[in-house]
């Protein structure tokens, strides 16, 4: 159904913002169908995808509710085709529902959430509803990184059949870098077919695409096929499967950037794109003769925990940056295993109209947080 | 006085009736499958899905048919009908179809819904799909109750009908009118077939068969959308037993939602 | 005219014993059993003069019924329509 792109029309290089980013490596990653709601700071992913997604053949539609498009997307996904929705902090909230059963569902849609500030940590990370499971969630921190993500989103998420959240906020979104549009080494490996997709039963058994944990006769679970008198529905089955699937997505796929770890006497952490500011902050500390680390989570969900554990185990004290009242620092002082003193140097700033970064999102003011807990500071 | 012993079943080996000289002229639908649903005695659900499939396989579409079912007790249909079927949040259905279709827009998509489901939790979704004109066929088995959380009100419990949360009956002070949504949709432009139909007598079952065919017709042709609301007995709702539920459907709600065909597209032969 | 002659398989250990069957037929020779199934419900006799017109199988919510009619008789009730 899709039209192949021109080299005309299908940029190799440009210049753009992290929102177009996402949208145009989505469609060259092959999505076809997008739902948006237009809600700063994710409305440019939509007006991006309206132009385009007519260019290659595919679906773009403005939808009147967040939770209709979450449930289109979910449709389309589970058809078989790349499907995408963006939405922001507040729109998030209303999908919560579905996003938390795409899970049980294992329905492998993308879902962007350009946030505002970063006070989505804890709705992203903490399944995104209700349960005990999790999306996969992706933290990228450039246009660049935005767009390799795009890709890699797609990818994990048909790999393990499993939803994926990409989480931005307003400077991501807002922000234009240079970006070549080019799928990621580790997105190159084959993905198994999609044996699940109710496409019509054509020559074959119907399927059941559900999160319920409903089983069509002969179907194995578990534990087994059916037997007679056996109960046909055990919902608490695709929870448990969910949980166990995350225990080995966290084996396996955890990213995690890390600079100055060697000789570090303190790590400064932070995710997304206000990551850059702190790393920048922590060069600079550097040549100011402190010796400060940088850890920066990549992958939100499955989380570096093991990165904290050996920071951890060294003693090594942490400081968590992040445009919020303190949600990742929960998983770094997890991480830590209480081995390590934890500080939080964040805090909301964010412009009056609650979408853009304020006056603390500057590496300056980074800097200045990290020689007030730097442990040579502190012992004076 | 019986003449032919209760062991007529199939499954218990007696002897069956002679049916030499005679023509099978009514069997269940494969496309029902083999499992039993555990839905009350007396249900109209069943009723309503067995004339669904059964249209789906006259018009030869078993195997380009998706449906979105949503959350009710008919929601065990999921484990009987031989179709591709997604399971949908309450509510949901019609987004999720309206997905599917702009996917795979040659295949027959339709959803299976509840009052309860569509016209309550999900009326925000069935509106914009109507509107939009998507080509689905959206499906509502009409019951006036939240059937499988025990009997509790909908939009469209009727006047007077006492639930678990109206204990005095409905009320319009304090729990407002029901609503009709065939009615509310036909001045839609992108709505191109609206019908109601029952299955209380065998007759309105065999009415109702032909709206559902109508309805699929619609979706095949193009047409626009369409929507069949089916009023189905819920005797354990209703707090009436299985064989009073066709005279309290009769009476109580037949009155509240007309049957017939409220929308009916040009291109669509009568 | 000449009474339809037909005859249905009633499928008792599906059947809930919700009696819907039993009214709607016309020549009345269905009738609620003393038995229950292995369900616990009581199912339909089928007494002699069925004309084979399909309206319990239509009424039937669990699919009990499958009905058999002489060749071209039409259902009684119901006009021409035979399904083959």
């Amino acid at each position: 159904m899709s039209n192949p792109s021109t080299a005309a029309t299908t940029p190799v290089r440009a210049f753009m913002e992290g929102g177009h980013a996402i949208a145009e490596a989505a469609i060259q990653a092959g999505c076809r169908f997008y739902c948006g709601y237009p809600m700063t700071p994710s409305t440019e992913v939509l007006e991006y995808m309206a132009k385009r997604m007519p260019e290659v053949g595919g679906v773009c539609i403005n939808v009147e509710a967040e939770i209709e498009g979450i449930n289109m997307v979910w449709g389309a996904t589970g058809a078989g085709v790349r499907a995408m929705i963006a939405s922001t902090t507040n729109g998030m909230s209303l999908m919560q529902e579905s996003l938390a059963e795409m899970v049980l569902g294992r329905i492998p849609a993308v879902v962007v959430n350009m946030g505002r500030g970063q006070g989505d940590y804890n709705q992203c990370t903490r399944s995104g509803g209700h349960g005990s499971h999790r999306m996969i969630v992706l933290a990228p921190s450039s246009a660049q990184e935005a767009a390799d993500t795009a890709y890699r989103a797609f990818h994990l998420a048909e790999k393990w059949r499993h939803p994926v959240l990409i989480y931005g906020d307003f400077m991501l979104s807002h922000t234009s870098e240079t970006v070549s549009f080019e799928p990621p080494v580790d997105t190159l490996e084959a993905l198994p077919e999609k044996s699940w997709a109710t496409t019509g039963a054509r020559g074959r058994k119907p399927r059941l695409l559900t999160s319920l944990g409903m089983r069509l006769e002969g179907e194995a679970a578990s534990g087994g096929g059916i037997g007679p008198g056996e109960h046909r529905v055990d919902t608490t089955a695709p929870m448990k499967e969910a949980v166990k699937r995350h225990q080995e997505i966290a084996r396996l796929e955890t990213r995690v950037e890390t600079a100055w770890l060697d000789d570090a006497e303190l790590v400064v952490t932070a995710f997304g794109i206000v990551g850059r500011f702190a790393k920048y902050a922590a060069r600079l500390a550097c040549e100011e003769g402190m010796k400060v680390g940088y850890v920066r989570p990549y992958t939100l969900v499955p989380f570096p925990y093991s990165t904290f554990a050996e920071i951890g185990a060294r003693g090594i004290p942490v400081a968590v940056f992040e445009n919020n009242a303190g949600q990742m620092v929960q998983d770094v002082r997890l991480g830590v295993e209480g081995r390590a003193r934890v500080d939080f140097i964040g805090g909301i700033s964010m412009d009056g109209s609650g979408f853009g970064v304020g006056p603390d999102i500057d590496a300056l003011h980074v800097l200045e947080k990290i020689r007030e807990v730097h442990p040579a500071r502190r012992a004076a | 006085m019986s003449d032919v012993h209760a062991e007529n079943s199939p499954r218990s080996g007696m002897p069956v009736p002679d049916q030499e000289g005679l023509d099978k002229v009514f069997a269940r639908s494969p496309l029902l499958g083999t499992n039993t649903h555990s839905l009350c005695p007396g249900c109209g659900e069943p009723n309503a899905v067995r004339v669904l499939m059964e249209n789906i396989e006259e018009m030869g579409e078993s195997e380009n048919t998706i449906c979105v079912l949503g959350i009710g007790c008919y929601t065990a249909f999921g484990a009987l009908m031989e179709v591709d079927t997604q399971q949908a949040m309450h509510g949901r259905a019609p987004a999720q179809a309206t997905g599917i279709k702009r996917v795979l827009p040659d295949r027959l998509v339709f959803t299976l819904q509840g009052d309860g489901d569509m016209i309550t939790e999900g009326i925000q979704e069935v509106i914009h799909a109507a509107a939009r004109g998507e080509r689905i066929t959206a499906v509502c088995l009409n019951n006036a109750a939240f059937g499988e959380t025990g009997g509790h009100m909908t939009a469209t419990s009727v006047i007077g009908q006492r639930t678990k949360s109206t204990l005095q009956g409905r009320d319009p002070a304090k729990h407002g009118y029901p609503i009709r949504l065939p009615e509310m949709l036909t001045g839609f432009e992108g709505v191109a077939y609206l019908a109601r139909g029952s299955v209380h007598t065998p007759t309105h079952v065999k009415r109702t068969k032909k709206l559902l065919r109508a309805a699929l017709e619609t979706q095949k042709r193009g047409l626009g959308f369409s929507l069949v609301e089916v009023l189905t007995m819920c005797p354990t709702g209703w707090f009436v037993t299985p064989a009073e539920g066709p005279k309290f459907q009769q009476d109580n709600l037949l009155p509240a939602f007309p049957i017939g065909e409220l929308k009916r597209p040009k291109g669509l032969e009568a | 005219m000449a009474k339809a002659v037909g005859t249905v398989l009633i499928d008792v250990e599906r059947c809930k014993g919700c009696e819907l069957c039993i009214p709607v037929c016309p020549p009345k020779v269905l009738e609620m059993s003393v038995e229950v199934n292995a369900i616990g419900f009581r199912y339909p006799i089928l007494h002699p003069g069925c004309t084979g017109c399909e309206l319990c199988a239509e009424i039937c919510p669990d699919y009990c019924f499958e009905v058999f009619r002489e060749s071209k008789s039409p259902a009684h009730g119901l006009g021409a329509e035979v399904s083959a």
